[in-house]
């Protein structure tokens, strides 16, 4: 097993975390950061209450270009294929 | 009638395609060896680009629940169960991000095509391997016999048609092109599935917006039915903050135990497949959630007295579409109820046929079954599979029933320990991996039985703890066995 290979995987797998917890504070601070009052104060955007428009109309979209950006910089093309030594036992069958 | 002929003609088309679709894969999986046969067969051969992998993520992963269920929740509960369903919008892209290519790595060099095989690989027990076997044939039947009767339901709902007629006509068409295609038929169904999906979600809600007199008007009648409607925690309170906030661990992270979404990250292709399923099924599953259940929302403004909010979906496909047009968006709903049972059926008759049979008869070689056996046992294994909860959906036995009630947070309860920290945790070992499946499962049944009082926190956020724990505990105590035992294998 290449060691190179893990390590990208692993920082791979920690950035999708870090991502999952921008989502997260996104989702949590405009849901109930400007939703949790008495719905007659509530400003609208597009005839959403904003809450609902920045935490679930807006949230995906942000997070999808932030992974996409994300992706592109950070993750890397590996091969995924058993290492040399071990595929010969695979070799013809895997194509 | 005429005008439920006219509805059902799209979805006999529709079932006719991917019917197609399998018989089509099958001429692909000419393969000559069994090993060969065994890769086509449950894991297509690893061939899945990005768009394909992406929506069968998406597909396997959204369920009846997804389009009927959740909606029907936002009917009563408005914009707050519109919040609570886009903790799911992460789903992509966290499954195939946080497993990585670590896990696509670990299952090419171990030739898994399961997630029970990794498992075996993993921990090279047997304990570990009969346990999630067992556990995943047990849940996985239950869930798919709700997933049947809730298809067959919502098909007499919609049509006027039987019961019995509509199980028959989309059950019966499941089992075939999953049997008959293998993995590749249910990952091509699954897109099609998917792109039918989010077609379906949009012309519904636009409907409804419709329907309804636009986004700001169908908001004030909300507002006017009852303020709660469109505030973060619904009517009377009725979604407190922590429940909502355990769902990032049932549908958040809990995800990564779900066998059938997670064995789709053995499958794909090159890092390229994964990089583009992680954007594009992010974009996509955010979509149709949040307009399947902006729909439900919306369905109030529009029919504020339903009788039951699982009504609602239905309702407003009747009510809203013309008939060729409802039986073209009724396939959105059917489409993801098949999408999940296929997946979950083939991953019944792998472990059938894989992880206990060919393991235990054959002593793991499956080069002692001719390829022509292995292909027919294969195609009829799943079949009987199909077919016995095809009946079960006709009479529905009780115990099943129940037993689905804990269907999705079993699941999580048993493979999320075993999967995740196996991949990550060098020091995990066999007696982790069994401890965190007893423990999990047990306090997950217990709670969810018991209900003791935890202010709203699903049995969910409990058990993951315990499970975690346990896996760690149990690893501690049982590291001087598996030192004793010297081939490391990760």
């Amino acid at each position: 097993m290449c060691d190179h290979r893990i390590k990208q995987a692993n920082k791979e797998s920690l950035i999708s975390l870090a991502v999952y917890a921008v989502y997260f504070l996104w989702w949590y601070l405009s849901g109930y950061g400007i939703g949790d009052t008495d719905p007659d104060t509530y400003s609208y955007i597009f005839g959403f209450p904003s809450w609902f428009f920045y935490s679930c109309i807006l949230g995906y979209p942000l997070i999808t270009v932030i992974l996409w950006l994300v992706v592109r910089l950070f993750f890397k093309e590996i091969p995924l294929d058993a290492d040399v030594r071990n595929t010969s036992s695979m070799k013809g069958e895997d194509n | 009638m005429a005008a439920s002929i006219q509805t059902i003609i799209p979805m006999i088309v529709y079932l006719a395609l991917s019917i197609g679709i399998a018989l089509w894969a099958r001429q692909q999986s000419a393969k000559t060896t069994s090993q060969g046969f065994i890769e086509e067969y449950f894991i297509g051969s690893r061939s899945m680009g990005g768009f394909v992998l992406a929506m069968t993520i998406i597909a396997s992963y959204t369920s009846a629940s997804s389009f009927i269920g959740g909606p029907g929740v936002a009917y009563r509960f408005g914009l707050s169960w519109v919040l609570l369903a886009m903790i799911q919008v992460p789903t992509a892209f966290l499954t195939l991000g946080v497993l990585g290519k670590r896990f696509a790595i670990m299952a090419r060099r171990t030739q898994s095509v399961t997630i029970t095989d990794y498992l075996r690989a993993r921990y090279d027990s047997d304990a570990v391997v009969i346990l999630c076997s067992v556990a995943l044939i047990v849940f996985f039947m239950a869930a798919m016999l709700a997933q049947f009767i809730g298809g067959a339901r919502l098909f007499q709902t919609v049509t006027g048609y039987p019961y019995a007629v509509g199980l028959s006509l989309f059950g019966i068409s499941v089992v075939l092109y999953t049997a008959v295609g293998g993995f590749r038929a249910v990952v091509l169904t699954d897109a099609m599935q998917g792109i039918v999906m989010v077609v379906a979600v949009v012309v519904v809600l636009l409907a409804v917006i419709n329907a309804g007199g636009g986004v700001a008007q169908c908001v004030s009648t909300l507002k006017g039915i009852d303020p709660g409607l469109i505030t973060p925690t619904g009517p009377d309170n009725a979604v407190p903050q922590a429940f909502t906030l355990s769902f990032w661990v049932l549908v958040g992270i809990g995800v990564l135990g779900l066998p059938h979404t997670t064995q789709r990250c053995m499958g794909y292709r090159d890092s390229r497949a994964m990089h583009d399923a992680m954007v594009i099924g992010t974009l996509l599953i955010g979509f149709m959630i949040l307009c399947a259940h902006l729909a439900g929302t919306f369905g109030r403004a529009v029919f504020p007295d339903l009788p039951a909010g699982d009504l609602a979906m239905p309702t407003m496909i009747l009510k809203l579409l013309s008939p060729v047009w409802a039986g073209v968006f009724i396939a959105g709903p059917l489409a993801a109820i098949m999408s999940t049972v296929d997946s979950m059926l083939l991953l019944v008759s792998a472990a059938i046929i894989k992880d206990l049979y060919i393991h235990y008869r054959l002593k793991g070689d499956a080069s002692r079954m001719p390829v022509a056996t292995l292909k027919r046992t294969s195609t009829w294994i799943t079949a009987v599979v199909g077919l016995l909860v095809f009946v079960a959906a006709l009479e529905p036995p009780d115990l099943l029933v129940w037993i689905n009630l804990f269907a999705f947070g079993g699941l999580e309860a048993v493979f999320l320990c075993p999967i995740v920290l196996g991949l990550y945790c060098q020091s995990g070992n066999a007696r982790g991996a069994v401890a965190s499946i007893i423990c999990g499962v047990t306090a997950f049944m217990a709670l969810s039985i018991l209900k003791p009082a935890m202010g709203g926190v699903h049995a969910i956020v409990p058990t993951t703890l315990i499970s975690i724990s346990a896996y760690i505990i149990g690893s501690y105590l049982g590291r001087h066995a598996h030192e004793l035992r010297n081939s490391p294998k990760f």
